[in-house]
């Protein structure tokens, strides 16, 4: 599905390249963590997925066609097909939880009879049916990541990506997030999370993808965080 | 995976939710979108002021010019009716007057409104000369028919008030391009305004911004609302405008008309003249509004 062929990443005016020559496939379903130091290059990878970079070298193809060549009209579509969970939540402070995982479905033109039946279920299923009306303000940092993901989940994404989304989390509540992340891909959505959480890496038995320096120097299927275990 | 095809096209609940969001942001933000509607409002009444002054200026200029005629002043042996033939014949020439210095002084005390005044001056003692007035077919032949005339034999002088007509062009076009210049820098400034006022909206929701583009909203999606919220100010402020403008007008023109003191100030009333300079104003402050949330929006579309 996602295949990421001899990918260099230069941002401008920097030296360094971001990312540097790699290159992997991620199939459909699949749950893939992202691991590394900081700036290894997660993120980047994480942004060249979801089309908000492209490569400076190399090609990005999503079932066979090259992001680079994307038109406007493509590229919209092929965000809608995913959810992205950030670290820093990104939830609109003014809006209630209901409203927020809403607002995912309003920007893409849904109807308002999909919406009242959309966004109900997806708080179920992230555990935060009865806070509808509550502000983000009002809620925990693990409730925020919640509602977070129920905004990406909430338009049936093909992908899930999350850009570190446990780390402002304590270490019981990244772990009922990632035991959700793996609920959603348990239902056949392909998630991809870039994290430093390495007991749960450790624990959940993933494919595990290690960057260092731009460079990718491992790929295991049921991996772990450091190489040395 | 991905489906093909051309650009994404909004639906009704696009629309609609749009529409809900620019009055949301109206409602959210009411006093300065009150107040924007009421610095539009000012600007283009100040707009409109000008034009319609330019209009009545225009139009006076030219009853003065249509109303000018020359006066060709004779010496007391001149042959009148060699002249009058003359000017029959003369090509650009309307009508012609005699008026002897008897019928002369009658008018100057008419004119003066006190006839009184001018008792000792008939007969011998009446300085003033036999005179023709000429009106003549377009106002722009004034000085070249005046030339010729001053030549016939027996003229001697034919005036049409040549330092008054230039003195009256030379100022409508100064103020043509004053009103110009003043106009287009208040139509400019009530676009800064937009600008500014649609820019505190848009950097009030980059945030919202930022995560609509990240949820796969499309360009027009967002640029919408803030498009809908500037015309919506740019089109209550032109009404507000229009509706006073037009009402400042009517009453100017009834006192005019009721008062006129010469002939010259009667004001434009043709609909022909007013309702495009009324319907320019409202095209013009409704697209302000547009043109102006457009060019606040743009950058912060790249995401």
């Amino acid at each position: 599905m996602i295949e990421i062929k001899d990918v260099t990443k230069v941002y401008n005016g920097k030296a360094v390249p971001a990312l540097n020559g790699v290159s992997l496939e991620i199939g459909m379903g699949e749950f893939v963590f992202l691991v590394g130091p900081s700036g290894a290059g997660k993120s980047t990878l994480i942004k060249l997925i979801f089309c908000e970079q492209k490569p400076s070298t190399g090609s990005v193809s999503f079932s066979g066609k090259n992001i680079s060549s994307f038109s406007e009209g493509e590229l919209l579509r092929h965000r809608r097909r995913m959810g992205m969970v950030f670290q820093d939540f990104r939830l609109l402070k003014q809006k209630t939880v209901y409203e927020n995982v809403a607002f995912a479905l309003e920007v893409v033109g849904t109807s308002p009879k999909e919406i009242r039946e959309k966004v109900p279920a997806a708080l179920a299923k992230v555990g935060l049916a009865g806070k509808e009306k509550s502000f983000p303000a009002e809620l925990s940092g693990g409730e925020q990541h919640r509602v977070g993901i129920a905004r990406a989940i909430v338009k049936d994404p093909l992908i899930i990506l999350g850009d570190e989304p446990t780390g402002n989390l304590d270490r019981d509540n990244s772990r009922q997030l990632m035991e959700l992340f793996a609920e959603i891909n348990a239902g056949g959505t392909t998630v991809i999370i870039a994290t430093h959480a390495w007991d749960i890496v450790d624990r959940m038995k993933k494919r595990v993808i290690a960057l260092e320096a731009g460079q990718l120097i491992r790929d295991e299927q049921r991996g772990t965080y450091c190489d040395e275990y | 995976m991905m489906s093909s095809g051309g650009p994404i096209v909004m639906n009704i609940n696009s629309l609609r939710y749009c529409f809900r969001q620019s009055l949301v942001s109206i409602t959210r933000n009411f006093w300065l979108a009150v107040v924007t509607s009421v610095m539009i409002a000012v600007s283009l009444a100040i707009l409109g002021g000008f034009l319609l002054l330019a209009v009545n200026v225009s139009q006076s200029i030219r009853i003065i010019e249509s109303n000018v005629e020359i006066s060709a002043f004779l010496y007391d042996d001149a042959d009148v009716d060699e002249i009058k033939a003359k000017l029959d014949n003369l090509q650009g020439v309307h009508s012609h007057s005699f008026v002897s210095k008897e019928q002369g002084i009658i008018d100057f005390g008419k004119a003066m409104g006190d006839s009184v005044l001018l008792s000792g001056l008939e007969g011998e003692r009446n300085p003033l000369p036999n005179l023709i007035r000429i009106r003549v077919s377009q106002p722009e032949a004034v000085p070249a028919l005046a030339r010729e005339i001053q030549g016939y034999p027996g003229v001697e002088l034919a005036d049409y008030g040549e330092e008054l007509i230039g003195w009256l062009m030379k100022v409508a076009r100064w103020l043509n391009v004053f009103f110009l210049g003043a106009s287009v820098s208040l139509a400019l400034g009530a676009v800064f305004l937009i600008i500014t006022i649609i820019r505190l909206s848009v950097m009030g929701r980059q945030e919202e911004i930022g995560i609509m583009k990240y949820l796969g909203a499309s360009n027009w999606f967002i640029r919408l609302p803030f498009l809908l919220e500037g015309t919506l100010m740019g089109w209550f402020g032109t009404v507000i405008a229009t509706l006073s403008l037009g009402l400042i007008y009517y009453r100017i023109t009834a006192s005019l008309q009721r008062d006129s003191l010469a002939f010259f100030l009667q004001p434009v009333t043709g609909l022909d003249k007013l309702v495009p300079i009324f319907a320019g104003l409202l095209i013009v402050g409704t697209l302000m509004g547009c043109i102006g949330s457009g060019l606040s929006i743009r950058k912060y579309l790249r995401v």
